[in-house]
């Protein structure tokens, strides 16, 4: 099948919202277009799942390539593997849980979904690129349209927070840019190339790699709320409409592990090795400052950005261990926050819509009122604390057995004190559910209230029962992303 | 005979009932969400019976020896490093069926007491969707065959606990003591957690019989390599369990992880009766007795469950002698049995006689399961009769309430171990176990059996004599629903004291006779006669001598009544350390430091473009004398310089 | 014959001139005028060198007659602007029109 129609399809739609502009005709393009994405990300997995030989051996599915730019080697070549298709799976959901969540976007609706789309555009392009330039254009796409997502649509300061993130993320993107150039200019066939197979296999010079590597790292890494590169994300994401919050959290910092394991680990395992314990205590910094700082947070958005600097240590944590199982967890890490965290705005979201307030102090017993939503809130709640039966407890459980497999002692302090992060965890997260829909009813007009609306329950459904898919049959995800992760564990073991 | 089959469905009922009565309780259901959940509930009971009856009498031995059958076992989630991975399966073994037994007729119980119970709440759906989940996570926790099974239904049943305490969710005390049971249980979990993964890793499976199998063999590989190396003076293998059994102290409520069970009584009765009292809080005896097999060898981290569980015994009893809450005595009492238990466990040797402690310890857990549930589900009835916890409110009741009284006597003689109940059986064997095992264990245990007959019946002469209270019921003694369950949990205080157990449940499957020692059980018997008389010299009828022995007391009183500031002490650490020094410097680093710097970065590019924004005039005729002097400027460096 | 030495002289003197005018009048005509002046300026240069170094060829001569041409145009042009200016600021002092600074 042609990857391609990926990027076709949410463009066509973006486009198509063009030009209409009441809302109701311009949401239903948007959720046509969003419903189609992920029928087509499902052909997509059924598909790879179906032809053993690209699913198992390690090498990409579907490649195809088209030059973009002949004279400078720039082709748009793309391909998967069981890790894409992940990303991919969560990228159709989120983007179809974001649609259905903005139902009601009175304000410039064209504008707002047509920016929608365009992001996800830029998510698919860039899971499915094997080609590090054209990679790089679609990490640049899914960047600039959250400048006016969020300046345009948010709340509170929002041009500090989209100036900043933006700024930030762009300083990524260059750092990332000096990295891809690294290897483009100095790869060991002594061709001019950006294509990823080829850079892996004609890998840098030691000294090379050690030079590129933290340009990569941690450029990608800034998108991965990297400490202390990670304060674009709180403000971000408060400041940020809901639907975009949820692409932001769900989509946006997976770009980050995604390239990190993709270009950083695969094409330069030696630097990766030396920089393993650098990686680690970063991560593990992130892990539990996060937490702690969630703590002492009042404002929900805040409460679950910070989680997501916290509990996105974990996909930097597991990359850094540089152990099968701990890249495995990783990646369901990725997959399994994503979900998560786009649940959590999602529910945020309903609540502010109907409290008109994000403080945790100024609500109470929710759950007498709106059972729904406190019940999807206090789901989200529980995959965050990492319950079993929830996706969020096997992404951790791989990575504290994959990073406890490491014998050093630094390996062994940094996992505990990441497994320390899941009581701190539980602690900020019973106190939300504690105070917002436990405890008696806040104020006589919370009794109005309506619970949640066919297309609010839509999106939550969705994205609990894709939780509750990981959460329970963690065997299947695994068994999708093995081959992947295998590959790039392959090449960290050839190269030590 | 097909257990993967009948256990399967064990599991499944009572899952398939959560879901169902979870999403169309509030609809549907309505009406008949009470009665699917205990015709569930009567289902598997019947079903554990008799697969109970089938692994004991029938087809369970082979050579004398009960061998654990697996009844399922499949793959969930493979980890890529040696044979490391989640599987989910049915491990029947003597304890585990034994369990099966205590949770399914107790939750039994419970779900026909709620009946009458909890008929008039409005989550009455939701209430018994979470029984059902309750059951189902106790279930697949005692049946577990892999450590990471058990670690995940542990995970559950501590979140089922959560939404049990907080089922009153606008009462804020029901919130906090909702919260406060999941943090320090998952504190204790992450206790576990490490040990788990050490286990796991230096054995290289996480297989509960391939543990045993590599560690219980002195001359293994994996024994050798993990008592050889250490940390801190201690061996990795004393390190791993005594963290797993952090975990299992922090389930069981031991000293000085309790804090959390009596505020857990929060919860509905019949809950507490259900969980804190029969099912949950043992789950750590039960996983101790899980790898006694590799606990045995240990001395040191024996020894640290034998004097964990003798100070909480002790500690949990001497608080209770103070507490006025009805519930909170019942709590303190169950936290003072667990450690028992759990003493018996750590004095015990293993395989044939001289595991005695093993199999006293499973015993008593058998026996306390049900007349620590009928003593809870009275305290339910009373409560539900007078509409306080509160013991000063109390008295006279055994004239209003005949039945609860009657049965309650009986559960207060059985659990002070007053012959023939039950509890005098399974008290008996362990103290005989600490007796041979360890003396001063010993000692503690009989001074805490005096004291225990002395609280119990403190509470009962207080609610079911003295002097009548004015009551305002709406009702009678309580629906049959409501006398049924404490009927037949009478019935079986009496009867179970009876079995044999050492014949079905030792700690190597081997069946041995055990004896009454009729002159050990004169010392243990007088210290029961003595704390029986006491109370009834003292709360019989209402005086003054309680409150002047109270104060004769003084320090020591206040400090019983206060349960030793240890909640005080937890307050302190986590309000005035963890949040004060950890968290809140955390989020001003982050606001100031962290985004600090981003900021000055943002403002001092800001700065600079200020600064040289002032060049940018806007007169034409500025520009034009740059662009002259820039020229004169490049004519002089290309005529002179340039070379 | 005059030695080139005065022509130049002369050239940068009018140079000079124009561009003392381009620096201080504020006068937008006045500064149009400076500007002729300067280019003149490099006119006379450009027939003196055509003179005197390549006496043969016209190349500096077409390059006076482009630069007239040019300075015609662009006199036009500025002209024009000037004109718009006076209407939109009522003013043709130089300074008037700031808009563009910072």
């Amino acid at each position: 099948m042609n990857l391609n129609w990926l990027i076709v399809l949410p463009v066509v739609s973006a486009l198509a919202i063009l030009p209409f502009s009441q809302l109701k005709q311009v949401r239903s393009i948007a959720a046509i277009g969003a419903t189609l994405q992920l029928l087509l990300s499902c052909v997509l997995l059924y598909v790879f799942m179906q032809d053993p030989a690209s699913g198992m051996s390690g090498s990409l599915a579907f490649e195809s390539s088209y030059a973009w730019y002949k004279p400078l080697h720039i082709y748009h070549s793309v391909g998967v593997d069981g890790i894409s298709i992940a990303m991919i799976m969560l990228t159709a959901i989120v983007v179809l849980a974001g649609v259905l969540i903005s139902w009601n976007m009175e304000k410039m609706s064209r504008e707002f979904f047509f920016l929608l789309m365009l992001l996800s555009a830029g998510a698919y392009g860039y899971f499915i690129s094997t080609d590090v330039f054209t990679m790089f254009f679609f990490l640049e796409l899914a960047v600039v349209p959250k400048f006016l997502l969020i300046g345009i649509w948010g709340s509170g300061k929002k041009e500090y927070s989209a100036t900043k993130l933006v700024l930030m993320l762009m300083g990524a993107s260059a750092l990332v840019f000096i990295g891809l150039s690294g290897l483009y200019f100095n790869n060991a066939s002594g061709n001019l190339s950006f294509n990823m197979s080829e850079l892996a296999a004609n890998p840098l010079s030691v000294e090379q790699q050690k030079f590129f590597f933290p340009f990569a790292f941690i450029g990608f890494g800034v998108f991965t709320a990297l400490f202390p590169f990670h304060t674009w994300v709180p403000d971000g994401h408060s400041s940020a409409p809901t639907a975009a919050s949820m692409f932001l959290a769900g989509i946006s910092m997976k770009l980050g592990g995604y390239g990190i394991l993709r270009v950083a680990t695969t094409i330069m395992p030696e630097a990766a090795h030396y920089y393993s314990p650098y990686i680690i205590v970063l991560s593990a910094i992130a892990i539990l400052y996060g937490s702690f700082a969630t703590m002492m947070q009042t404002d929900l958005k805040y409460i679950n950005a910070y989680s997501s600097v916290s509990h996105t240590g974990f996909v930097l944590f597991g990359i850094g261990m540089l152990t099968k199982t701990a890249i495995a967890g990783a990646v369901i890490q990725m997959v399994s926050h994503g979900l998560m965290t786009a649940l959590f705005f999602a529910v945020i979201g309903m609540v502010y819509e109907r409290t008109h307030t994000r403080m945790v102090d100024k609500m109470g017993g929710l759950l007498k009122t709106i059972p729904f939503i406190s019940t999807v809130f206090m789901i989200a709640g529980l995959t965050s604390l990492g319950l079993p039966g929830f996706s969020g407890f096997v992404a951790e459980m791989m990575v504290f057995i994959g990073s406890w497999e490491n014998g050093g002692t630094l390996h062994r302090v940094a996992t505990i004190a990441a497994t320390a992060s899941i009581v701190v965890t539980a602690v900020y997260i019973l106190r939300a559910i504690g105070k917002v829909i436990m405890g008696p009813v806040e104020h006589e007009a919370y009794f109005e209230f309506k619970d949640a609306r066919w297309n609010e329950k839509t999106a939550a459904i969705i994205l609990v029962a894709a939780i509750l898919v990981i959460g329970i049959t963690p065997f299947l995800i695994n068994h999708l992303i093995t081959p992947g992760t295998e590959a790039i564990m392959n090449k960290l073991v050839a190269n030590p | 005979m097909n257990y993967a089959l009948l256990s399967a469905l064990l599991l499944l009922l009572p899952l398939a009932s959560f879901v169902v009565l979870g999403i169309w309780g509030r609809s549907i259901f309505r009406k008949a969400s009470g009665i699917i959940g205990t015709a569930v509930l009567g289902t598997i009971a019947a079903l554990s019976v008799y697969i109970a009856c089938q692994y004991f009498l029938v087809d369970g031995q082979l050579n004398g020896t009960y061998q654990p059958i697996i009844a399922l076992q499949t793959e969930w989630l493979k980890f890529g490093y040696k044979e490391l991975s989640i599987d989910i399966g049915i491990l029947l073994d003597p304890i585990s069926v034994m369990m099966l037994v205590v949770i399914t007729v107790v939750s039994l119980m419970v779900h026909i007491f709620s009946l009458g119970y909890m008929k008039d709440e409005e989550r009455y759906s939701t209430y018994f969707a979470f029984l059902s989940l309750f059951t189902f996570s106790m279930l697949g926790l005692v049946i577990s065959v892999n450590i990471f099974q058990i670690y995940m239904f542990w995970e559950l049943v501590g979140v089922s606990s959560y939404l049990l305490i907080g089922f009153f969710f606008t009462k804020p005390s029901a919130v906090a003591a909702s919260k406060k049971a999941f943090i320090v249980t998952r504190f204790a979990d992450l206790g576990f957690l490490i040990g788990i993964l050490i286990l796991g890793i230096q054995t290289g499976t996480l297989d509960f019989s391939t543990i045993i199998d590599r560690l219980s063999n002195p001359q293994s590989e994996a024994f050798i390599s993990m008592t050889s190396a250490g940390f801190l003076g201690l061996s990795t293998l004393t390190w791993a369990l005594i963290l797993v059994f952090m975990g299992g102290a922090g389930k069981s409520a031991m000293f000085p992880l309790h804090i959390w069970l009596p505020d857990a009584m929060e919860g509905p009765t019949p809950v507490s009766a259900l969980i804190h009292a029969a099912t949950m809080v043992v789950a750590g005896v039960y996983l101790v007795a899980r790898l006694f097999p590799v606990f045995h060898l240990d001395e040191i981290a024996m020894s640290v469950v034998a004097w964990v569980g003798a100070t909480s015994a002790l500690f949990a009893a001497i608080i209770a002698t103070t507490q006025t809450d009805i519930k909170r005595v019942l709590a303190y009492s169950t936290m003072s049995q667990i450690g028992y238990m759990m003493f018996s466990l750590g004095v015990s040797g293993y395989g044939g006689e001289a595991g005695l402690g093993f199999t006293a310890s499973m015993f008593h857990l058998f026996t306390h399961a049900f007349f620590k549930s009928l003593l809870f589900l009275g305290a339910g009835a009373v409560i539900h009769y007078v509409h306080s916890n509160d013991m000063t409110d109390m008295g006279g009741l055994r004239k209003h309430m005949p039945v609860t009284h009657a049965t309650f006597l009986l559960a207060c003689l059985a659990i002070a171990g007053v012959p023939p109940l039950s509890g005098f059986f399974s008290k008996e064997e362990i103290l005989l176990a600490a007796y041979e095992g360890n003396k001063a264990i010993y000692f503690i245990a009989l001074f805490t059996a005096g004291l225990t007959a002395f609280y119990m019946f403190r509470l009962y002469f207080m609610i079911f004599w003295q002097k009548e209270k004015h009551y305002d019921p709406h009702h009678g003694e309580g629906p049959m629903s409501m006398k049924l369950p404490l009927i037949v949990l009478s019935l079986l205080t009496i009867v179970t004291g009876f079995i044999p157990f050492a014949q079905y449940v030792s700690s190597n499957g081997k069946g041995f006779d055990t004896h009454l020692h009729l002159m050990f059980s004169i010392a243990p018997v007088a210290m029961v006669i003595i704390g029986i008389g006491v109370a009834y010299v003292l709360y019989q009828k209402a005086n003054d001598k309680p409150t002047n022995l109270a104060n004769a007391m003084g320090g020591l009183y206040k400090a019983a009544y206060r349960k030793f500031y240890i909640d005080e002490l937890y307050l302190f650490i986590t309000h005035k350390i963890i949040f004060r020094f950890i968290g809140k410097p955390a989020a001003w680093t982050d606001k100031n430091i962290v985004d600090g710097t981003v900021n000055t970065v943002a403002s001092a590019t800001d700065d600079v473009s200020f600064m040289i924004k002032g060049w940018q005039s806007g007169k034409v005729q500025q520009y034009a004398m740059y662009f002259f002097a820039g020229a004169l400027l490049l004519a002089f460096i290309f005529i002179y310089l340039w070379h | 014959m005059v030695p080139v030495s005065h022509i130049l002289l002369l050239s940068t003197a009018l140079f000079f001139i124009g561009m003392y005018g381009l620096f201080t009048r504020r006068n937008m005509i006045a500064l149009l005028m400076s500007i002729e002046l300067m280019l003149n300026s490099i006119n006379i240069n450009f027939v003196a060198f055509n003179k005197y170094v390549w006496p043969g060829q016209l190349d500096g001569i077409f390059f006076t007659i482009f630069i007239i041409t040019i300075a015609a145009a662009e006199a036009a042009i500025a002209i024009a602007i000037v004109i718009n200016l006076y209407r939109s600021h009522l003013s043709i002092d130089v300074n008037d029109a700031a808009e563009l600074k910072h």
